[in-house]
């Protein structure tokens, strides 16, 4: 059933609408369209004049390999933290889910991680694994394995994908957990009479029953890794070794705030923002179809 | 095709006893009716007969076979939940086949059986809808599809009816006994609705705080209940009870009389009261009176009858035969 409310004048639904509309100009759209126009600006080592170059910028970006490089790294490190800070939630939250005693203490400890800052995260794991005073590389050396993120490549990578998920495992877990409370017991209940023995059911009943929390995940998951681990990777591995660890967001920071090249960085700003959409779009197209019931 | 016994089964959560010990002897085929208030422990009793609810004590078996520690998918049952426990992402014929499927019945035998399982409901026309397009009553069918077409050994209802309106209930009601007699499979069902386990059951099973009350076929244990709860519980309006010794009755606690068996008259009989509202229901009338010491009585005569005026002073009278005397322990003396 749809409800609708007819307002009879434009003044008032303008009003209501004022205070969004002015929020979205000033904090998204006007900065937007002045990362479109310096896009097309190319300032002087000294930043007292600008040249325009029209889209100079982009022409140069797409044939720069270090940045499709970073394409590749956002996309590796993108889904790796997706998947293991859903994969570990959906596992912690079915297991949750299961508890009949303490649950409140489990729920409320797995909770507390997400309380920390992304910057607060990175600079603790940075410290478990820091090559020289880490206990955990300490206790690795032990064990023989000499770890050193500073040099590895892998390693690195790794590092940043394990401190980024961690935080997130919380957020995740609190919807999986509220996902799979959603599912009647009852209808569990139906399957287990029906036949069905846990791995059945779950794949059958609860993993589709699931789907749009699943899929709600995802869409939130994929913008935190694109944009919001910035603070992780800035203090642990500050995008290196050898730029192994600089996603988009990190390559505009350091190409605009630390190479002063501000043209070359809003142009890239301008193609995350259409790389944000598209991804969006395809979301909602093809995945949003199948996860309605 | 099955039987069913409860052998002094118990159940107790933590400290807190919820089964008392329940006996029954269900023969192969029978419709049997679990009825009694919320809280007695007749849904308990179901999923432990179900397997979804450990039984701490006793034994319970299905065609002599003890099912104590068998999971619900071994016990060869099927049951019909209240709110349905459709699978919402599925469609109707899968909802259906899902059982079917995962013991891996050959395709072209789940057909067959679906489609004759739709027939017998009348859902033929919903087969590839959702259960959210289906009305209450539809899904209700859908759920009584699903456990028939496993062809289990028996059928567990979990008060199937109470999401349902009034109109609707009285006609499941008619298809549930109509589909049990057509495919003769051993049925457990429990209800809070007397009228239900009156007219569903071939024997009812009244509850009380996890206790057995009362065991027999219904017309039965409407006219000769066993303890004061169930003369209490069984029957609408329900029984009036009065201390054995206020109407002259020198064994017994308690003397409850049916509101059918008093008559009304102005001459002179057993109890004096007055008349305090008359409640017309056309067939027949309820007339509630107040007996001097603030009781209310509540007389069922014809509708035929003229209706007595409220406030006049009229006569109770009933038979002995009418008078069921209960001991200070609740039990029929």
């Amino acid at each position: 059933m749809e409800k609708r409310v007819i307002f009879k004048g434009w003044m008032l639904p303008a009003l209501l609408l004022l205070p969004q509309i002015v929020i979205t100009a000033i904090f998204f759209f006007y900065p937007a369209g002045q990362a479109i126009w310096q896009s097309m600006f190319v300032p002087d080592p000294f930043g007292l004049k600008t040249q325009f170059v029209g889209l100079g910028n982009f022409e140069y970006l797409l044939g720069d390999p270090y940045y499709r490089a970073s394409f590749v790294t956002t996309a590796i490190f993108s889904s790796l933290v997706t998947v293991v800070s859903m994969g570990v939630a959906l596992y912690l939250a079915i297991l949750a889910d299961r508890l009949i005693k303490g649950s409140g203490t489990y729920r409320t400890l797995l909770i507390w991680p997400y309380a920390v800052a992304p910057a607060v995260a990175g600079v603790l794991w940075m410290f478990m694994f820091n090559t020289r005073v880490g206990v955990v590389a300490w206790y690795l050396g032990l064990l023989g394995y000499d770890w050193n993120h500073v040099l590895n490549e892998a390693e690195a990578m790794g590092l940043v994908v394990v401190a980024s998920s961690w935080g997130r495992i919380s957020y995740n877990f609190l919807f999986f957990l509220a996902g799979l409370q959603a599912i009647p017991r009852s209808v569990i209940e139906a399957a287990a009479i029906d036949g069905a023995k846990f791995w059945t059911r779950f794949r059958t009943i609860v993993w589709p029953l699931l789907s749009p929390t699943t899929f709600f995940l995802l869409v939130v998951n994929v913008v935190y890794a694109f944009f919001e681990t910035f603070g992780v990777i800035h203090t642990i591995t500050a995008g290196g070794p050898q730029q192994a660890t600089t996603i988009l967001v990190y390559k505009v920071y350091s190409d605009g705030f630390v190479g002063q090249d501000l043209g070359s960085s809003a142009a890239q700003s301008v193609i995350l923002l259409v790389l944000v959409g598209l991804l969006t779009v395809i979301q909602f197209k093809f995945i949003e179809r199948r996860v309605h019931y | 095709m099955a039987t069913l016994t409860l052998d002094n089964v118990r159940k107790s959560f933590g400290a807190t006893d919820v089964i008392h010990g329940v006996d029954i002897d269900v023969t192969d085929g029978e419709f049997i009716v679990i009825v009694g208030p919320s809280g007695c422990g007749k849904s308990t009793l179901l999923r432990m007969v179900a397997g979804l609810e450990g039984i701490t004590s006793g034994e319970i078996r299905i065609n002599d076979q003890r099912v104590n520690e068998a999971e619900p998918m071994e016990r060869n049952i099927a049951m019909v939940f209240q709110n349905y426990a459709l699978y919402p992402h599925m469609s109707v014929f899968d909802n259906m086949a899902y059982g079917l499927k995962i013991a891996k019945t050959p395709k072209d035998e789940i057909a067959a059986r679906v489609a004759s399982a739709a027939k017998l409901l009348q859902l033929e026309p919903y087969l590839q809808r959702k259960p959210r397009e289906l009305s209450g009553g539809q899904r209700q069918r859908v759920a009584m599809g699903r456990a028939i077409v496993r062809k289990p050994a028996v059928f567990l209802f979990d008060e199937p009816l109470s999401n349902l309106d009034a109109k609707l209930r009285v006609q499941m009601r008619l298809e549930i006994k109509q589909l049990q007699r057509e495919l003769g499979v051993t049925s457990l069902y429990v209800t809070h609705d007397q009228v239900e386990a009156m007219t569903l059951a071939d024997r009812m099973i009244v509850m009380n705080a996890g206790v057995a009350d009362q065991i027999g076929k219904p017309l039965e244990v409407y006219e000769n209940p066993q303890t004061e709860f169930v003369a209490g519980f069984i029957g609408s309006p329900a029984t009036n009870f009065m201390p054995a010794g206020s109407i002259g009755v020198s064994v017994g606690k308690t003397v409850g009389i049916r509101p059918e068996h008093i008559k009304l008259t102005d001459s002179p009989t057993r109890l004096q009261a007055r008349v305090a509202y008359c409640e017309a229901l056309g067939a027949e009338t309820l007339v509630h009176l107040r007996l001097p010491n603030g009781q209310l009585i509540t007389v069922r005569q014809g509708g035929h009858l003229p209706l007595p005026s409220e406030g006049t002073d009229l006569w109770l009278g009933w038979d002995d035969a009418a008078m069921m005397v209960f001991g200070e322990d609740g039990k029929r003396i």
